[in-house]
């Protein structure tokens, strides 16, 4: 399936590494929680980059000791209706990771500004959707009432704009 | 009242723009059915048993003139001439085609109003006394933080696909006519040793299959948190709510499972690790609502108003109509208006356009341009001079809208049940109507005194049985309707959940059965003693033997 990435889609050169295989000299793994807390002390010195796959039930809120060693974190929506990925994002980046967030399962254009919003960079979108179609939702709305989400060039907040001059909530940026 | 800037216009437009190009591709068969239902219900927008039914948000309940003839219009040219007002202070419409849906929301727009988020797994239409900045007991005017909270909440990345749906209600009154105990999140605004004004948080309380009474989070939440401590409570929701079972997904089963302190000490943890950054501008925003909701500028007048107690005197409907219909104002010579929507043999909350009309210019002329919908399903005129009060009670009988039976039990509260809507197992519209016939005689419903009587046509309780003094709840039992009687429900600051008092009741044969508990009750009172307090003194064994003595 493609991966949409700064509303291109890009080739995907993260390979998933299953628990029980063994890990390669170097490349680009992503492994589970698991493994991760399992063999943290060998990962640590894996001279790849590293990434995490984490269900949408495994806790984000003691990730913090990893989060600087990993470049990519991988969130599931088993089925667009249930969110708690988009929860597990805005834990993330609250928690200060700058890395891909990378949202992947059922997901429609519909939600993909509040995928972006909550700090997904990209995605693994399923194939009968058109980049027209994801380049098109990204900007359906150009306000948002919330503050301290991710915003593209294009949209705004509305209590930011009616009191201009107060300190902003700091979003980390996208890794882009 | 609350006025749109151009932010709130943008978005709303933007908002009805990317509906209609959902409706569009959808009956182009772009996207599926399946597809098309999150959208379709995050903008309001039903299916149901005949048609498509349009639920529109009435922000706290608050409309103006302009607004509710806007509403008048909806009803006649979309709808069948009528609107059905619900117990979330919204407005449905029963009888709506797809084709036409993006447009009724264009002429919503025009009026400043929406129909976001008035149904999905998300943060629905926020709640709040419907008396607000008229009721003489109230502390503070609700309505600014429930314009924050429905700012904040409207289509939040975060919070939008929840577990289920969720349902803010807010009082700034002692006395509780929102029934913050049994929502989702309740706010309660309270000062204190300090003089201080902050909001006591109560999370967990709802009806249902499985009705609780909230219990309190933060006994007192300084104002400028209110924000980022809601964040942090539907973040802990939208993460560790029960997703497998539909039944089990309402937060008040997280705060049941998990038990009170341990939801609460996640919650606090949550809060503690992702503190606000600032919450200038969020102080800044509800400074700049509050303006909004400035008091209006009433005249001076004296507490005894002559034309009014002259009219009483000469008439005795309306000295009826006027005891049991107006409740106090904290303005001298001012009184608030409740416009009951339960004529004898009527739809609880149904009101034609015509009505609507006649409402909005009784609430142009008469209450600064103001109405609200209760959560009882009735209309309120705010504020109204005593000495006009005649002349809007002239009005309304005209319209077949001067019921005097607002709080007693001819005031029923039910849901649309199998009339309408696709859930229900039994009628209720009919057993209301039965009830409301029964008992039309308002002397008669005085001699009761004030009743709360609720029905819900499924055991979903959008009629709010469990809450109701007393409650009916209308069952299917191998094709026959059959209705379930619970009494001792309350939603005020003292709320409670109804006992069920033994099997059901045929339909024909609930008049009876109400009647039996009414005339129990008229035998047991001590002097003065209202039907809620008799039966927390006596229990439920007295009507027990009652009903089931003689059924």
């Amino acid at each position: 399936m493609p991966l949409l990435k700064n509303n291109e889609f890009v080739s995907d050169d993260w390979a998933f590494l299953p628990d029980d295989a063994a890990l390669p000299e170097s490349g680009k793994v992503v492994v589970s929680l698991t493994r991760l807390v399992k063999d943290w002390d060998q990962l640590v010195e894996f001279t790849g980059l590293l990434g995490l796959s984490l269900a949408n039930s495994e806790r984000t809120d003691e990730l913090e000791a990893y989060l600087p060693q990993l470049t990519l974190v991988v969130l599931t929506f088993p089925a667009f209706t249930d969110g708690r990925a988009y929860s597990q994002a805005r834990e993330l980046r609250l928690q200060g990771y700058r890395g891909e967030l990378r949202a992947q399962g059922n997901l429609l254009p519909d939600q993909f500004q509040y995928l972006n919003q909550v700090g997904f960079d990209s995605f693994v979108v399923d194939e009968r959707f058109s980049l027209v179609d994801w380049q098109g939702a990204s900007k359906q709305m150009s306000l948002a009432y919330q503050r301290g989400l991710y915003r593209t060039a294009g949209e705004r907040e509305v209590w930011s704009q009616r009191h201009q001059g107060f300190a902003a909530w700091e979003e980390q940026p996208h890794a882009g | 009242m609350y006025r749109y800037d151009e932010f709130d216009h943008q978005f709303v437009s933007e908002r009805t723009a990317q509906f209609r190009d959902q409706a569009n591709r959808r009956m182009a068969g772009v996207i599926t059915e399946d597809e098309f239902r999150p959208l379709r219900l995050m903008n309001g927008l039903y299916l149901q048993l005949h048609a498509y039914m349009l639920r529109v948000a009435i922000p706290y309940g608050t409309l103006s003139g302009k607004q509710m003839r806007q509403l008048a219009y909806i009803a006649d040219k979309y709808d069948r001439g009528y609107g059905h007002f619900t117990t979330r202070q919204n407005i449905q419409y029963n009888w709506i085609k797809l084709e036409e849906s993006a447009d009724i929301l264009q002429d919503l727009a025009d009026v400043e109003m929406h129909a976001i988020q008035t149904s999905g797994n998300c943060i629905r239409n926020v709640t709040t006394d419907h008396w607000a900045g008229a009721a003489a007991d109230e502390l503070l005017d609700p309505r600014p933080i429930g314009e924050l909270i429905r700012q904040w909440s409207s289509l939040h990345p975060e919070f939008s696909f929840l577990p289920r749906k969720f349902k803010f209600a807010i009082t700034g009154a002692p006395h509780d006519r929102a029934a913050v105990k049994v929502h989702d999140i309740g706010l309660r605004a309270h000062k204190n040793d300090k003089g201080e004004t902050g909001w006591e948080v109560m999370v967990g309380g709802g009806q249902g299959r499985t009705p609780m009474v909230a219990v309190t989070v933060r006994d007192f939440l300084p104002e400028k948190d209110v924000i980022p401590y809601l964040e942090a409570i539907m973040r802990v929701y939208n993460l560790y709510g029960r997703r497998d079972n539909k039944y089990k997904a309402r937060i008040k089963i997280l705060v049941h499972e998990l038990g009170a302190e341990k939801f609460k000490a996640e919650v606090e943890a949550e809060y503690a690790r992702n503190p606000a950054q600032t919450t200038e501008v969020e102080q800044r925003e509800l400074a700049r609502i509050e303006k909004y909701f400035a008091k209006p500028a009433l005249e001076k007048l004296s507490r005894f108003a002559p034309h009014f107690e002259e009219a009483k005197r000469a008439n005795p409907d309306f000295a009826r109509w006027a005891k049991n219909n107006l409740a106090a104002h904290q303005h001298d010579g001012y009184t608030i208006v409740n416009i009951s929507l339960k004529p004898e043999g009527g739809i609880p909350g149904d009101a034609s356009g015509e009505q609507m009309r006649v409402m909005a210019t009784l609430g142009e002329r008469y209450s600064q341009d103001e109405l609200r919908v209760s959560h009882a399903q009735n209309i309120v005129l705010p504020h109204v001079k005593l000495d006009d009060v005649f002349a809007v009670w002239q009005a309304l009988k005209a319209a077949d809208l001067a019921a005097a039976n607002y709080g007693l039990v001819g005031d029923i509260i039910a849901c649309p049940g199998l009339d309408y809507c696709a859930l229900a197992t039994a009628r209720s519209i009919p057993i209301a109507q039965a009830l409301s016939r029964k008992f039309a005689d308002v002397a008669r419903q005085e001699h009761y005194g004030p009743v709360k009587l609720n029905i819900s046509g499924c055991i979903n309780a959008c009629g709010h049985h469990h809450v109701g003094h007393i409650g009916i709840l209308g069952l299917d039992k191998k094709g026959e309707e059959f209705y379930q009687i619970t009494l001792g429900g309350s939603s005020s600051e003292k709320a409670s959940i109804g006992t069920i008092l033994g099997p059901g009741f045929a339909a024909h044969e609930v008049p009876d059965a109400i009647e039996t508990i009414l005339e129990t009750y008229v035998k047991l009172r001590e002097p003065g003693e209202e039907f809620l307090a008799a039966y927390r003194r006596v229990g439920p064994k007295p009507f027990k033997e009652a009903l089931y003595a003689t059924a």
